[in-house]
């Protein structure tokens, strides 16, 4: 992959973009993606077991610690908008957050490097970040629309959900049934999409610049003064990426634990 | 020889467009975070002991602030890569 003409950029750009696939049209599955995020759920649950299982009441060790803290605060930002029993949904919160964390944290590794590890099984394409692919966010977004959907039915009922539907926020004329439907239409549907697309625009974004990044130092095995300046432009600006994306992640982590919470309390707020 | 005329005018025009989608929506997302980062500095100002609070939902607000931009530049560099519109020229 390295030192190339600037002319195969763009299929070097294109090859770390391709998804393992199988299958065709609309039945392909991402094999990538899938293992990916299957895996990082394992890592979550078995990081958040072990800090349960070794939990001593006496002085905390400092993985304790921590995933305590860790779920203090996600108790605290659950309590301060969540009125009903919060038993469902605060660890739902917990798992969102530390797995889309790990997700996304798959966009700081090397970007050459996934490919490599899979070349050794013999496997051209392997995308390390779940997060930007499209199917992964749409699916963790439409299931949140589900649990908003379970948290409105449980708090208005059936008939309440469908009054409120037809007479929210205009009013009850038979005149405003239309408008009405279709501005609630708009609002409950537009939550899941821009939940999803908030997410996949970020991961995808980096993931991209880093590759752009990873060209400038594509010409380092030329030996030239420019390709060892790009190599150095490379490092600095990687570096630079990097750290600024660290926060990135972490943030969209959090919007998304926080946006699932807000919109479960605002399905189960009376009007 | 047309169709590479053909060709070479969608990929202009493509082009343009993706630094309209990236220059416009940087313009609002700046506009945006200037505008919520001087409140957040009004308020801090005023009100330090709230700083913590306000640092968190600051945060919060930026990231939503971004994500119409960023999506926006997602879709941009999509175009750029892997054009569709140059699908109906094979």
């Amino acid at each position: 992959m390295a030192g190339e003409a600037p002319a195969d950029s763009t299929a070097f750009i294109n090859h770390h973009l391709t998804h393992l696939k199988v299958g065709e049209g609309f039945w392909s599955l991402h094999v990538d993606t899938i293992v990916m995020s299957v895996l990082l759920g394992l890592v979550t649950i078995g990081l958040l077991y072990s800090a349960a299982r070794k939990a001593t009441p006496g002085v905390p060790g400092k993985w304790q610690a921590f995933v305590e803290m860790l779920v203090e605060f996600i108790d605290t930002t659950v309590k301060e908008v969540f009125h009903l029993d919060r038993r469902f949904l605060a660890p739902l919160a917990l798992t969102i957050f530390v797995w889309v964390f790990l997700m996304n944290a798959m966009d700081l590794l090397p970007l050459d490097l996934p490919g490599k590890v899979a070349g050794f099984f013999g496997i051209h394409y392997w995308r390390a970040v779940p997060t930007a692919d499209l199917n992964t966010t749409f699916a963790m977004s439409l299931t949140v629309l589900g649990v908003v959907m379970y948290f409105t039915f449980k708090a208005k009922g059936a008939g309440g959900y469908v009054h409120e539907l037809f007479t929210s926020p205009f009013g009850a004329n038979p005149l405003l049934w239309l408008p009405n439907f279709f501005l609630n239409l708009v609002e409950l549907l537009s939550k899941p999409v821009s939940l999803a697309m908030r997410l996949f625009g970020n991961m995808y974004a980096g993931e991209l610049v880093f590759m752009l990044i990873a060209l400038l130092g594509a010409g380092f095995f030329t030996f030239t003064v420019a390709g060892t300046a790009g190599m150095l432009g490379q490092v600095a600006m990687g570096a630079a990426w990097a750290i600024f994306h660290i926060l990135i992640i972490t943030l969209q982590a959090f919007i998304f634990m926080v946006l699932t919470v807000v919109y479960s309390a605002m399905a189960t707020e009376h009007h | 020889m047309e169709n590479l005329a053909l060709i070479a005018q969608v990929q202009g025009y493509t082009a343009i467009a993706l630094g309209l989608i990236i220059g416009l929506g940087a313009v609002g997302a700046c506009i945006g975070i200037g505008i919520m980062g001087s409140k957040f500095l009004e308020a801090a100002a005023r009100q330090p002991e709230l700083i913590p609070t306000l640092q968190g939902r600051m945060f919060l607000l930026a990231g939503l602030i971004d994500a119409a931009f960023l999506i926006g530049v997602a879709l941009a560099m999509f175009f750029a890569f892997a054009n569709p519109l140059l699908a109906r020229f094979g």
